[in-house]
């Protein structure tokens, strides 16, 4: 990193050369890092590329394999996340880590409550949090109020009063806007010059390129846990910066594969679900790719799961080819719908099964023969679809858990490929896998669609649904608010649509 | 590309015989422990004991004091593959073997009390499989609230006292005979209550491995959501699973009946916990979607041989508590270890 233009910064985090390895994989090797009180580093990076595992050990909640961390020029290694949050550092977690029942006191204070002989000194204790919640100067926010009924942007907020009350010399956020609506995005941006002025030093974790420019003055970008590159964010334009995450050309990562549109196979008329979706409205031909966007809590998944008839839908109806099944996945299945979650470890796939397992379980019954089931078929089923979609696993008897996040994408995706599904919902299929594999999916993709298949595809990356997508929806709050053919959309466009409300 | 995929699958194959090996290998872990628990005991008693240990009668004895546990058990390996757990066991196998002795006593056939006996036993399962499923409560709340409404159900049939049948059918005794008459010469005269509990682990694990019930169940109990997202009826699998293992319970009874010709439905007070005991040494997960057959099996037996062997060398049933509670924690700790090591690999 360059910084020796800039009238002599002082840096206050330095990491040198951290390498860390799990299992097979090798998280990060030879990352370094320097932060400098006052500035923002933009830590740029695809999902999976290490950006947590770096933040991670820098909270202490990973011990580097190699490498050393300084922190104020002292060596620093922090036991777990009090100690990393004792000595200054403090993260700012995308998923937010309050207790809900507590109030904005009692979260801030948590783990670094005054006290003297065991009781809690309230007076010293709110003088302090007062401070650090007047200087976030948000209306909701006062020292009683219980955190649950607090709005997800003010609920960020009491994580940085966390971060401010423990003295943060250096302060991380992670995705902080991915969850965000626009004035708390504004209001956040804000908040972190007001630190930056503060001679804080501050590292910010996206991958919306247009946030990064407007906070951020440098930036390192990480691939595959390489770094990949670093600079000043003045230095460099856009497409460089992206040439850098993806690392290879555009092209060569959305192979083109020409597919052909239909007749409408599936039509979504006025879903409405407890919360979300709201009355959406769409309809999605044979042989499309119908990408969905939005942002966090936008209500993609919610819509997908009600397509599914995994929750059940207040009104509104789902009709495939023409007719109308109950709303169970099991009926859902039938009619030709598959859903790969995005949620793979808590939902996707049973972690714990084999391969095999996974792969046949929606579909059991062509092994049953009076009643008993063939084991052979089925792990030579799985064998090929192994082979097909170039699965890189040891058996189809290894556990499914063991292998990389690509890999278990593959199954899951085979899986519903194997139950016959005509229309496949892919929830974030390429969340957290890497770049070769991503270029595995998409080209898949487009195959399938050429073969016929109907495909809803959900994404919060806007590049990959302009390059794969024939029609994108975007949608935001719940509502699904434009549909548009490819060709009729920018990414500027689909952003401001998606932020609009 | 082609020849990439074929080095792939040709160095599969060779891994794919060792790993199987090895998975093997670990499931005789708690078999291991029977041989090892059994080799100490049999020595102890010949430095110290008479001797009897090792003697046939002893081991007939051991095996029929463990076939109705390990019948018990493995209807509770099914339901803790499933992710549940069934704390009604013990006061439902109680309550069969009373419904089974009341009928005998009031006069009625054997084969009409046993098939009411084990229709006892396969209702007590299903209603805790439909209060599971239907109302959607933790099965540990529900079998808690099931095991006292068991209870006060077969203490109002037994009115009260213990029901005793001076002279029930000749084969129900004979289920758990220690000098069983010798049917044919090559085959060892066990009691045959103890084939049956043989034929019975057969089916299951018939059950477990070779049809889609089973692989529902290993769904079911690694990952409740995927097996939902794969389109699993999670109710109707959950009432047949604990009507399964309800129907074992039945089983159950009848040996405990057989035994002392009595039944007394306080008896039945902390047995399930014997049976949860016989799955978790046999490397059953109480967090669902792990137990084998043979672990429950080994489980069972290693618990019977404690007993017997404690008898034989006349320690304080106090002290064989505190062993078979010692076994307990140790196989699980084993056991995480072992899992912990897997997942580094």
């Amino acid at each position: 990193m360059n910084a020796t233009t800039d009238a002599t910064p002082q840096t206050l985090l330095s990491m040198r050369r951290i390498s860390k390895r799990f299992g097979a994989t090798q998280a990060l090797s030879d990352v370094s890092l320097d932060a400098y009180a006052g500035h923002v580093l933009a830590l740029i990076g695809e999902n999976g590329a290490g950006k947590s595992t770096l933040m991670k050990i820098l909270s202490g909640a990973h011990k580097p394999d190699s490498g050393e961390m300084l922190l104020n020029g002292q060596p620093f290694l922090p036991a777990g996340p009090h100690a990393a949050r004792t000595a200054g550092v403090a993260i700012v977690y995308q998923e937010l880590n309050l207790a809900p029942d507590l109030s904005v006191e009692d979260n801030v204070m948590l783990g670094m409550e005054q006290s003297r002989f065991g009781c809690v000194r309230t007076t010293a204790q709110r003088k302090q949090v007062s401070a650090a919640l007047d200087l976030l100067g948000h209306p909701q926010l006062t020292p009683d109020r219980r955190v649950g009924g607090l709005s997800i942007g003010a609920q960020q907020l009491v994580e940085i009063a966390r971060a401010l009350v423990s003295n943060a010399r250096v302060v991380v956020f992670d995705e902080p806007t991915s969850s965000l609506p626009q004035q708390d995005v504004k209001r956040l941006f804000e908040i972190i010059r007001r630190l930056q002025s503060q001679g804080i030093a501050i590292i910010y974790i996206s991958h919306f390129l247009e946030e990064i420019r407007e906070v951020a003055d440098q930036y390192l970008v990480l691939r595959d846990g390489q770094m990949a590159g670093a600079g000043r964010l003045t230095d460099s334009s856009d497409a460089n910066i992206v040439s850098l995450m993806v690392g290879r050309d555009v092209d060569t990562l959305f192979p083109e594969v020409p597919h052909s549109v239909g007749e409408p196979v599936l039509r979504v008329a006025e879903l409405t679900g407890r919360k979300s979706p709201q009355s959406v409205s769409f309809e999605v031909r044979k042989g499309e790719i119908f990408g969905l966007f939005g942002l966090v809590g936008a209500g993609r998944t919610e819509t997908l799961r009600h397509v599914f008839g995994l929750d059940r839908a207040v009104a509104g109806s789902v009709t495939v080819n023409g007719r109308l099944y109950p709303p169970r996945p099991s009926a859902r299945i039938q009619s030709g719908l598959g859903y790969v979650s995005e949620d793979r470890k808590g939902e996707g796939l049973a972690q714990a099964l084999s391969i095999e397992d996974n792969l046949t379980l929606s579909r059991l019954k062509p092994y049953a023969k009076v009643g008993l089931l063939g084991w052979k078929n089925r792990r030579q089923t799985a064998r090929q679809w192994m082979q097909q979609l170039r699965v890189k696993a040891l058996h189809p008897g290894q556990t499914v858990g063991k292998l990389s996040g690509g890999n278990q994408q593959k199954i899951a995706i085979a899986r519903i490929l194997h139950q016959q599904a005509e229309i496949l919902l892919l929830d974030e299929p390429t969340r957290g896998i890497d770049v070769g594999t991503k270029a595995d999916i998409y080209r898949l993709m487009g195959e399938l669609a050429a073969a016929g298949k109907t495909i809803i595809f959900v994404s919060s990356y806007v590049p990959e649904l302009m390059a794969v997508c024939d029609t994108i929806g975007v949608m935001s709050k719940g509502r699904l608010l434009d549909v548009r053919s490819v060709s009729q959309w920018t990414e500027t466009d689909i952003l401001s649509v998606a932020i609009s409300s | 590309m082609r020849a990439e995929v074929e080095s792939i699958s040709m160095s599969g194959d060779q891994e794919e015989g060792s790993t199987r090996w090895w998975s093997f290998l670990q499931s005789l872990g708690p078999l291991l422990a029977l041989v090892i628990v059994t080799l100490g005991f049999a020595m102890a008693d010949q430095y110290w004991g008479e001797g009897h240990f090792s003697e046939l009668r002893n081991v007939r004895v051991i095996l029929v004091q463990a076939a109705p546990v390990a019948v018990a058990a493995l209807g509770m390996t099914l339901i803790i593959i499933s992710g549940g757990i069934d704390l009604s066991a013990g006061t439902a196998s109680a309550l069969c073997a009373t419904v089974l002795a009341s009928l005998l006593a009031s006069e009625c056939s054997g084969s009409f009390a046993v098939a009411m006996t084990l229709l006892a036993g396969a209702a007590c399962g299903l209603t805790n499989g439909l209060l599971i499923g239907l109302l959607r409560i933790p099965p540990f709340i529900v079998t808690l609230g099931t095991m006292t409404i068991f209870l006060g159900i077969g203490k109002r049939i037994a009115g009260g006292s213990t029901v005793f049948v001076p002279s029930p059918p000749d084969w129900l005794p004979s289920l758990v005979a220690t000098m069983p008459p010798d049917w044919f010469g090559w085959i060892p005269n066990i009691a045959s209550g103890v084939w049956l509990a043989v034929g019975i682990a057969i089916l299951v694990a018939v059950v477990l491995h070779y049809t889609v019930l089973g692989r529902h169940l290993f769904a079911i109990g690694s990952n409740e959501s995927t097996a939902v997202l794969c389109g699993v009826n999670i109710l109707k699998t959950k009432v047949i699973v604990y009507a399964l293992a309800g129907l074992l319970i039945g089983i159950a009874g009848i040996y405990s009946f057989s035994q002392g010709k009595m039944a007394n439905p306080v008896e039945g007070i902390g047995r399930e916990l014997k049976f949860i005991a016989a799955v978790v040494i046999g490397g059953g997960s109480l967090s669902g979607g792990r137990g084998s057959v043979l672990g429950t099996l080994a489980g069972a037996a290693i618990m019977g041989v404690i007993s017997s062997g404690c008898a034989q060398l006349e320690v304080k049933n106090s002290t064989q508590d505190i062993m078979i509670g010692t076994i307990i924690i140790a196989a699980v700790t084993l056991d995480q270890f072992r899992i912990r090591r897997a997942n580094l690999d």
